[in-house]
């Protein structure tokens, strides 16, 4: 770890001003990402400035929207009340990750920009475009059984970790900023990228710019939604393939409205939206799911490990969506 | 045998190894009790020292910077960066170590302690992708791994072997499997195989391991002048001083190494380089070193478990005898090391069959040197071999447990020496009973809850007694009637301590409470390693020897005064805190009263423990019958263990509580060995991926479920206190019991480790 300075921020006009849009500064939330590719010198920051002291709080609103304060652990998050009730698959989404120590410590700002865990990134002797442009990629012709088989490109094949994320790119989530330039939002489904030529540019991000919140609109249907990770190990592993799905219904079975999201396949959480697409306005049921997938899959490729998550990632929506279905209350 | 018996006759009531029973063989005290760990209080209070825990006026913290080339010199080596750092006190390369000699391994002589016999530090030469090419010395620890991150060098790389597929085309005889011929043939059985009515011939494949027990590996390390001071955590004391001596050229009695606790060792914890580096540091700084490696650290310079590739092929007859069992395969090794991870062990005395063929042979590769990890050998050798029993019991359409009853050997199928004592069958039926294996369907794909497929699998666990010679006990009596026994052994967390101080109880016939047993320093009696589940055995035979001298003594000082007056060892025992004649319970004369009448403060006898002959003149070995219920996704492959029992013949149990965790420990290792476990070495580098916790992938609570252990509790009339050894055989057998399930669940035979879902889907 090199050598740096910490500050404590009391409010996110403290610490904009503290890390003065430097490249070299970086806001600390829970640490549990941060301090470990610090620990690897993969990150050198030589500021740290801690957002933990900002507003966490999660707030239900008057028209049925959730303001969550970016400084929110993982563990008050899927803990609340209002989330578990109506947003069911954010709760378990964030309970299928990490283990419960990591979740105390973890925010839901750190959480969206957590890094990838491949192991070539993170490992300095390694060749990785994410951790030096132009070097190469071992992970490419590497292991790579977690690695994406959507969105890759020839420099990276890394995936986003996160699961809670795969949770928020299904509900739509807006991501609200602060910086030098002032505050503005995007929606989180945008604010993480495809590596394309520059995977060592992960987000939308601009210089200095803090998460400060994230906002969830209604989406009553919600009630009915449900998150399923796979992996071989049945704690404390990244996901395979993880599946955050929403489902709603008519009376006589058709799919009205859909929302479905994969992690552990791309850069980024990956909203399937070809498969929604096929979806609406189909009879629910085990055709038609297969067939949504079939579509959202289409463009998947497999490296030397991974080429079973494409079928994997199939076989999850199928499932959870049957689960949704027979759930019908 | 002649010298023996002379001595023997000598000395009537002796116990003679192999001819005689240790007298103690059915008598019990604290013996059997699940009496909780003497050290338990201290650990929990955080008062147990660990080797990183000493602390040293003037400590200077250690950190290493690694190759990244698996072959090749070191062309520049830039400390300048590290050595400006703040806290820096220096950094040692191979341009300023001091000169030492290199280890020998392991075995090679009575003090090697060597896991590799390359010299450390010493030349521009790497040897291996992960090879320490720098220590910091630091005043913080967080400066040294600071300055150690600032270490860069440049290397010319040699062509290096670091593809086992390209290592195998040039395999390497072995002329010794750990002193077992490597080649075992009797009669022809590739040609009953061939002529044999129903016939199993498969590949199985196991992938390399690597330790992960809790405690990283650390010493600290201080010199006074010539002398070694060594804090270690270690499972062979008396080798790593000795070792450490020949290293530094020192006399042996100059290292003083010890280790009163140790956060797990699984074979493990033995000498690596980090302790040879922290010495030479701390000689070079003149101040006292602490080294303990990060988690990447050990996965970089202490070495694990090798893979090996195994055929099984049985040929048998349709009444399920075989009549041909042939092991044979080949492992990854190094040409400085001697690891070769035994796997046709196991078929050396398992089952009866006409035919034998086992061999085993190894292809070398430029890697860290491979090394012990629990039940090394016997745990991937049994995934092998019981897989395919299981194979054979489908094929001849007969239940598991009724095949190896019909192939239950009545002596050793290759030594061809009696047992001492075996209860496979027996535990078998115990476990079967129990885990309700009658509910299970011989077909697969029969019960299902949901999308989970669920099915059962047993499988064959065993692992051998030894017990090593050399170790000696000492035994304090005091005035008050305590007793303290003394011997430089280990105790890693299994349980050591409180074991033998009931052993002691037991033995000396005092209360628990009057009795310390003092290890893990090299000041005391030499005693043995911890390791191939010697331990025990070994103390008890030292234990045994010292009784014998202590009561011949106290006999001498109790004189014609005493109501054991004229009495020899053949005619007394130790029996409620002193001496009594066996058959007449008036002649009896307390330890405090022989001492008292004798005006003696304290007696002291010390003893080494007679050799190993019941080794030679016995097959001896633990075995144990491993049940496993599995449930499958049938979408996505997951496997989760759902039940596990493990019913174990391992002779006389010490501790039912110590051994009972002890058991499941080994169980829970072979549930990663079964599923989750794979180091990946990148045949491109001879580099390992997965250097961590996070990435290698041990068992968490939600893959353990509740597991149920049963044993025999027979003793072992040939060994001490009836006991045979219990560290690894909990490991073996899992893998094949947890692969069969999932054979009953899905009807898929996977045969290459670990079960990952991908295999099932």
């Amino acid at each position: 770890m090199n050598p740096f300075t910490y500050e404590r921020a009391s409010d996110a006009a403290a610490a904009i001003g503290l890390a003065k849009g430097s490249a070299a500064a970086r806001y600390l939330g829970g640490g549990t990402n941060l301090v470990d590719l610090m620990r690897e010198t993969v990150e050198r920051p030589e500021m740290l400035v801690d957002v933990t002291g900002l507003p966490g709080r999660i707030e239900p609103r008057a028209d049925g929207s959730l303001l969550i304060g970016a400084a929110a652990t993982n563990t008050a998050l899927a803990a609340d009340a209002h989330v578990r009730t109506q947003y069911p698959l954010l709760s378990r989404a964030i309970l299928a990750g990490a283990s419960a120590q990591i979740r105390n410590m973890a925010t839901v700002g750190g959480n969206i920009l957590q890094r990838t865990r491949c192991r070539y990134f993170y490992d300095n002797a390694a060749a990785c475009n994410k951790r030096q442009p132009g070097a190469g990629c071992d992970a490419r012709d590497g292991f790579n059984r977690y690695h994406a088989i959507l969105g890759a490109s020839p420099a990276c094949v890394a995936t986003h970790p996160s699961d809670m994320c795969v949770a928020l790119a299904a509900l739509d989530a807006t991501v609200h900023l602060d910086g030098p330039a002032g505050p503005r939002s995007i929606a989180l489904a945008d604010l993480h990228r495809l590596p394309g030529d520059r995977p060592d540019i992960e987000t939308e991000l601009q210089p200095g710019e803090l998460i400060t919140a994230v906002e969830l609109p209604p989406l009553p249907f919600a009630r009915r939604s449900t998150y399923r990770k796979v992996r071989d190990r049945a704690s404390y592993a990244f996901a395979l393939v993880s599946v955050a799905a929403a489902l709603d219904l008519d009376k006589d079975g058709t799919v009205r409205d859909v929302r479905l999201a994969l992690g552990g396949v791309a850069h980024k959480p990956w909203r399937a939206s070809a498969a929604e697409a096929a979806l609406k306005g189909r009879p629910a049921g085990p055709e038609s799911f297969r067939a949504a997938a079939e579509a959202e899959l289409a463009a998947a490729t497999g490296l030397r490990d991974n080429a079973f998550k494409i079928e994997l990632a199939k076989r999850t929506i199928v499932a959870v969506l049957g689960d949704l279905t027979g759930d019908e209350a | 045998m002649s010298a023996q018996s002379d001595a023997a006759a000598s000395r009537p009531g002796r116990w003679q190894p192999a001819v005689t029973q240790d007298p103690m063989l059915h008598k019990h005290g604290a013996l059997g009790q699940p009496v909780s760990r003497i050290e338990g209080p201290l650990k929990v209070q955080g008062k147990a020292r660990f080797a990183a825990e000493f602390p040293y006026e003037g400590l200077c913290y250690a950190a290493l910077a690694f190759s990244t080339i698996a072959r090749g010199k070191i062309t520049a080596l830039d400390t300048v960066a590290a050595e400006a750092a703040p806290g820096v006190v220096l950094v040692m390369t191979h341009r300023n170590a001091p000169r030492m000699k290199a280890p020998s391994l392991m075995m090679s002589s009575p003090t090697a302690a060597g896991a590799s016999d390359l010299p450390v530090m010493q030349t521009d030469e790497i040897h291996w992708n992960g090879q320490p090419i720098a220590v910091v010395l630091a005043e913080t620890q967080e400066q040294a791994d600071h300055a150690a991150s600032l270490v860069k060098a440049d290397y010319a790389p040699l062509p290096a072997t670091t593809s086992f597929e390209e290592a195998r085309k040039t395999p390497r005889q072995l002329d010794n499997l750990l002193g077992q011929p490597p080649v075992v043939e009797i009669g022809d059985a590739e040609a009953a195989l061939k002529g044999a009515a129903v016939q199993v011939d498969q590949i199985y494949r196991t992938p390399r391991h690597n330790h992960n027990a809790i405690e990283l590996h650390a010493a600290t390390v201080a010199w006074t002048g010539d002398e070694l001071r060594v804090h270690d955590a270690s499972q062979l004391l008396d080798l790593t001083a000795g070792q450490l001596a020949d290293i530094f050229g020192l006399d042996a009695e100059k290292v003083r190494v010890s280790s009163p606790y140790v956060g797990g060792g699984f074979g493990g914890k033995c000498l690596w380089d980090h302790q040879i580096l922290a010495g030479a540091a701390a000689k070079l700084a003149g101040r006292p070193v602490r080294i303990m490696l990060s988690r990447e650290g050990v996965f970089r310079i202490v070495g694990g478990r090798t893979l090996t590739e195994q055929r099984v092929a049985l040929g048998a007859s349709a009444d399920g005898k075989l009549d041909a069992l042939i092991h044979t395969g080949i492992v990854a090794m190094t040409t400085h090391n001697s690891c070769p991870e035994q796997f046709t062990f196991p078929a050396r005395h398992l089952y009866a069959a006409k035919t034998i063929r086992l061999a085993q042979e190894v292809a070398d590769m430029d890697m860290l040197a491979n090394t012990f990890m629990r039940a090394p050998g016997e745990s991937v050798g049994t995934f092998a071999l019981e897989c395919a029993i299981d194979e054979l019991a489908s094929t001849l359409g007969l239940d598991p447990i009724e095949l190896r009853r019909r192939i239950e050997p009545e002596k050793d199928p290759t030594s061809g020496k009696p047992f001492s004592a075996r209860h496979l069958i027996d535990a078998y039926d115990r476990g079967a009973e129990r885990f309700g294996w009658n509910r299970r369907s011989a077909t697969p794909r029969q019960q299902r809850d949901g999308e989970w497929l669920i099915g059962m699998g047993c499988a064959t666990a065993t692992y051998p007694y030894h017990r090593f010679p050399g170790g000696a006990a000492r035994i304090r009596l005091t005035a008050d009637g305590r007793v303290t026994v003394s011997t430089a052994v280990h105790d890693m967390g299994m349980g050591t301590a409180t074991a033998q101080a009931q052993h002691i109880a037991a033995r000396l016939g005092v209360p628990l409470d009057h009795v310390t047993f003092e290890y893990g320093d090299t000041t005391l009696p030499r005693g043995v390693i911890a390791g191939g589940s010697t331990q025990t055995a070994s103390i008890g035979g030292a234990v045994i020897a010292a009784t014998e001298v202590f009561v011949e003594e106290l006999l001498k000082l109790a004189g014609n005064d005493s109501p054991l007056a004229g009495l020899s060892l053949a005619e007394v025992e130790t029996r409620d805190g002193g001496i009594g004649h066996r058959d007449d319970t008036a002649r009896f004369e307390s330890y405090e009263s022989i001492l008292r009448r004798a005006a003696r403060d304290e007696l002291v006898c010390e003893a080494e423990a007679p050799p190993p002959a019941e080794m030679e003149a016995f097959s001896m070995h633990s075995y144990g019958a491993q049940f496993c219920e599995v449930r499958v996704s049938e979408i996505t492959g997951e496997v989760r263990v759902s039940r596990f029992l493990g019913s174990f013949d391992a002779g006389r149990i010490l501790n039912a509580k110590t051994a009972t965790s002890q058991f499941k420990g080994g169980i829970i290792m072979g549930i990663g060995l079964a599923l989750t476990e794979e180091t990946n070495f990148d045949p491109r580098s001879g580099r390992i991926v997965n250097a961590s916790l996070a990435d290698y992938h041990v068992p968490v609570q939600m893959d353990v479920p509740a597991i149920e252990i049963l044993y025999t509790d027979i003793p072992d009339p040939q060994a001490p206190m009836g006991a045979r050894g219990i560290g690894e055989i909990g490991i073996t057998g899992v893998g094949a019991a947890v692969a069969n399930a999932v054979y009953n669940a899905t009807g898929k035979r996977i045969r290459d480790l670990p079960i990952t879902l991908d295999k099932l889907m």
